[in-house]
């Protein structure tokens, strides 16, 4: 998975680098974001176990506790896998953006969009297929505009997608008329809170999983993976090597506009309503923290597709963490960001300097 | 024998002449519209933005991007609340909220220049991370009553002649623009960050400090948005953690309005007075309108921003073509660095 694109980084860095894993081959990114989330539970678990008075290792309102609501599983740790999909679809569809080093910030109000697209329609009477369809299809002409003015006329990715990520939670609300749409649709419904038989997961986890599986098949089986990868290493040279660079960087913020229709999807399907205002909000910095921390440097050039899903669960776990330790919703963003930064510093010279050198001193 | 070759101002001088048509087009719809009393409303409730868009605006010129503004007013608000209720003068909390925002603004600025990060990450860390500060001061929104405060609101106030008035936000927007002015054209601070704007390799071999020089426009940024939040919170008496969220979008709009290129080394503050008034005026059109959405202001500041950037983009390739200079030879060479 090492790619010899970046142009930045010394050889000695990755020496160093493969130093600081397992003997012989470095680690894979994919696996931080994993012995992250399991840190994190093992951490709720001993609170739970230790706490005088606490609710012990397994007791009801534990971390690791399992309740049966409604003939439905349901507990924190379940609540990993169920919320933590849609940011893992987030950040499946937001590497290859990263990867080809760009950003888009305009996934938060693709969603809402997507959310309300497929709630109007489906309330005023089209059948499931055309309201998803039509979602879909909107959030990948919104791709499509953002590939447009990144890859066509050359803009900046963050501001070329702020555009939409301001007009766009705008556009949604023009579709609802300012308002909170409920529908009641059981195929919408399903996307999100469907159970599949005898899983004790939702369907969107399902829903994860399956968009994982086929982007890891399309990307890494065929050479999709390898040139997006060396457009993220150097556009200009990957160009004149006769890599479609403008097609390959355009396709990915339809892809990411894509996978952020999914989630919009998801999002309207779990309250069983399009709300415009709250849709999505937020969740760029979401899908960007599922990707960094998942192990694609923030320069573009590799990209771990893997490892940005599970940083999707990861980001969850984090948010479930905070809920099971009385810490409110809005200050969640705070380790977020911190933790982005971190990646971030450990992902330039300077930073892994620092760190080796504090590696060599311990 | 010189070709006309566009610069920086072409910008400028489109955003101008749109902003005097958006003004001539209200006038000829509405009654009321072109007046004084209006233009001392624009001022009054655009202040808080355009003294953060001052900020912002030599950010943009020195290469960069602020997009913690919005975070940084609202925990100036709720700092401000906070302080104000547990018994501190206003004036003295407002120095501790400006001298807390420019200390942020230059952590920012140190972040970027040392391990050389893009400027959006690290100041996307930045607005997450105040906004979340925002809330462990306080998880509401808390009214503030001060004394001192209702003396600013009334008493400062500058008469129109049509019976309205330029409130004293407006008026300390239109000092932190020449201010503004003064340090971008007049002084080396400003001299540095249009050249480490334009190339920062270059700037540096001539002698240019690109850390202390983005350092210090980070600084002056983080001042201003908490400057931006003093007036906003003796304007709106309140703190509110939720406040002024997406707030950096309209400052960036305003910037590159008034003709600031966003990739940097070219702008203008006064430019960017221009723009935060195009915003004004939109808003106020869409007011006089009546019937139309809410929405319709922030789709039509979407709409503006990218129209800029398509203006610049195209003044910026006819430049090129005509003035043979060091942009075609940077051509592909990533400089966001």
């Amino acid at each position: 998975m090492t790619m010899p694109g970046r142009t930045t980084a010394p050889l000695s860095t990755h020496a160093r680098e493969a130093r600081l894993g397992a003997r012989g081959r470095p680690w894979p990114p994919a696996v931080w974001p994993l012995f992250g989330t399991l840190a994190l539970i093992l951490l709720n678990a001993a609170i739970d176990a230790l706490s005088s008075g606490g609710p012990g290792l397994f007791g009801p309102g534990a971390f690791l506790h399992v309740a049966v609501v409604d003939g439905v599983p349901a507990g924190a740790l379940l609540d990993v896998l169920n919320y933590g999909a849609t940011f893992a679809i987030l950040g499946v569809g937001m590497a290859p953006v990263i990867g080809t080093r760009g950003v888009d910030l305009s996934v938060g109000s693709i969603m809402a969009l997507a959310g309300a697209v497929a709630a109007t329609l489906s309330v005023g009477g089209s059948s499931p297929a055309l309201s998803i369809g039509a979602a879909l299809g909107v959030a990948a002409l919104c791709g499509a505009w953002n590939g447009l003015l990144v890859a066509g006329a050359g803009i900046q990715p963050f501001v070329a997608t702020l555009v939409l990520m301001v007009a766009g939670r705008g556009i949604a609300q023009m579709v609802t008329q300012s308002q909170i749409i409920t529908f009641h649709d059981p195929v919408l419904e399903y996307l999100a809170l469907g159970r599949p038989g005898w899983l004790p997961v939702p369907f969107a986890f399902l829903l994860a999983a399956l968009l994982l599986a086929l982007t890891l098949l399309v990307v890494r089986r065929t050479a999709l993976g390898l040139l997006l990868e060396a457009v993220g290493g150097n556009p200009e040279a990957a160009r004149l090597a006769g890599v479609r660079s403008a097609l390959l960087v355009g396709g990915s913020y339809v892809f990411s506009a894509l996978t952020a229709g999914v989630a919009g999807l998801i999002a309207a399907a779990n309250i069983k309503a399009a709300d415009p205002f709250n849709a999505g909000r937020n969740l760029e910095l979401a899908a960007i923290f599922a990707v960094i921390v998942g192990g694609t440097p923030q320069q573009g050039g590799r990209m771990s597709i893997l490892g940005a899903a599970l940083g999707g669960f990861l980001m969850q776990a984090l948010i479930t963490t905070m809920y099971a330790r009385d810490i409110g919703a809005d200050v969640a963003p705070l380790p977020e960001a911190l933790a982005i930064l971190a990646v971030c510093i450990v992902g330039t010279a300077r930073g892994r300097s620092a760190l080796a050198r504090l590696w060599r001193r311990s | 024998m010189r070709r006309f070759v566009p610069r920086g101002d072409s910008v400028t001088w489109v955003a101008t002449i749109i902003l005097v048509a958006l003004v001539v087009l209200g006038a000829v719809r509405f009654d009321h519209f072109a007046s004084l009393a209006n233009l001392g409303n624009i001022l009054g409730d655009y202040g808080y933005i355009g003294i953060a868009a001052v900020g912002a605006t030599l950010v943009i010129v020195s290469g960069g991007i602020d997009l913690s503004v919005g975070s940084v007013v609202a925990f100036t608000a709720v700092a401000l609340a906070a302080l104000v209720n547990g018994g501190m003068h206003p004036l003295a909390a407002s120095a501790l909220a400006l001298a807390f925002g420019t200390a942020i603004g230059a952590t920012m600025g140190w972040f970027i220049t040392w391990f050389e990060l893009p400027p959006f990450i690290v100041t996307l860390v930045g607005m997450f991370a105040v906004r979340a500060a925002c809330f462990l001061v306080s998880g509401e929104s808390t009214a503030i009553a001060h004394p001192y405060l209702d003396r600013v609101a009334s008493g400062w106030d500058v008469p129109l002649g049509d019976g309205g008035a330029l409130p004293f936000r407006g008026v300390l927007l239109l000092v932190l623009v020449a201010v503004g002015v003064v340090i971008a054209r007049l002084t080396t601070f400003g001299r540095n960050l249009f050249a480490i704007g334009g190339n920062a390799r270059a700037a540096s071999m001539m002698g240019v400090s690109v850390a202390a020089t983005t350092i210090g426009a980070y600084a002056v940024a983080g001042f201003c948005s908490a400057l931006g939040g003093v007036v906003f919170t003796f304007y709106k008496r309140a703190g509110d953690p939720t406040a002024a969220q997406g707030l950096e979008l309209s400052v960036i709009a305003a910037v590159v309005i008034g003709g600031t290129r966003l990739s940097g080394g070219v702008g203008s503050v006064v430019g960017t007075l221009v723009g935060v008034l195009i915003l004004g005026v939109i808003r106020l059109l869409i007011d006089f309108q009546g019937d139309l959405n809410a929405a319709w202001t922030s789709v039509a500041i979407g709409g503006l921003l990218l129209a800029f950037v398509g203006i610049q983009q195209v003044i910026g390739a006819i430049a090129t073509r005509f003035a043979s200079g060091p942009e075609e030879v940077t051509h592909g060479i990533d400089r966001s660095a």
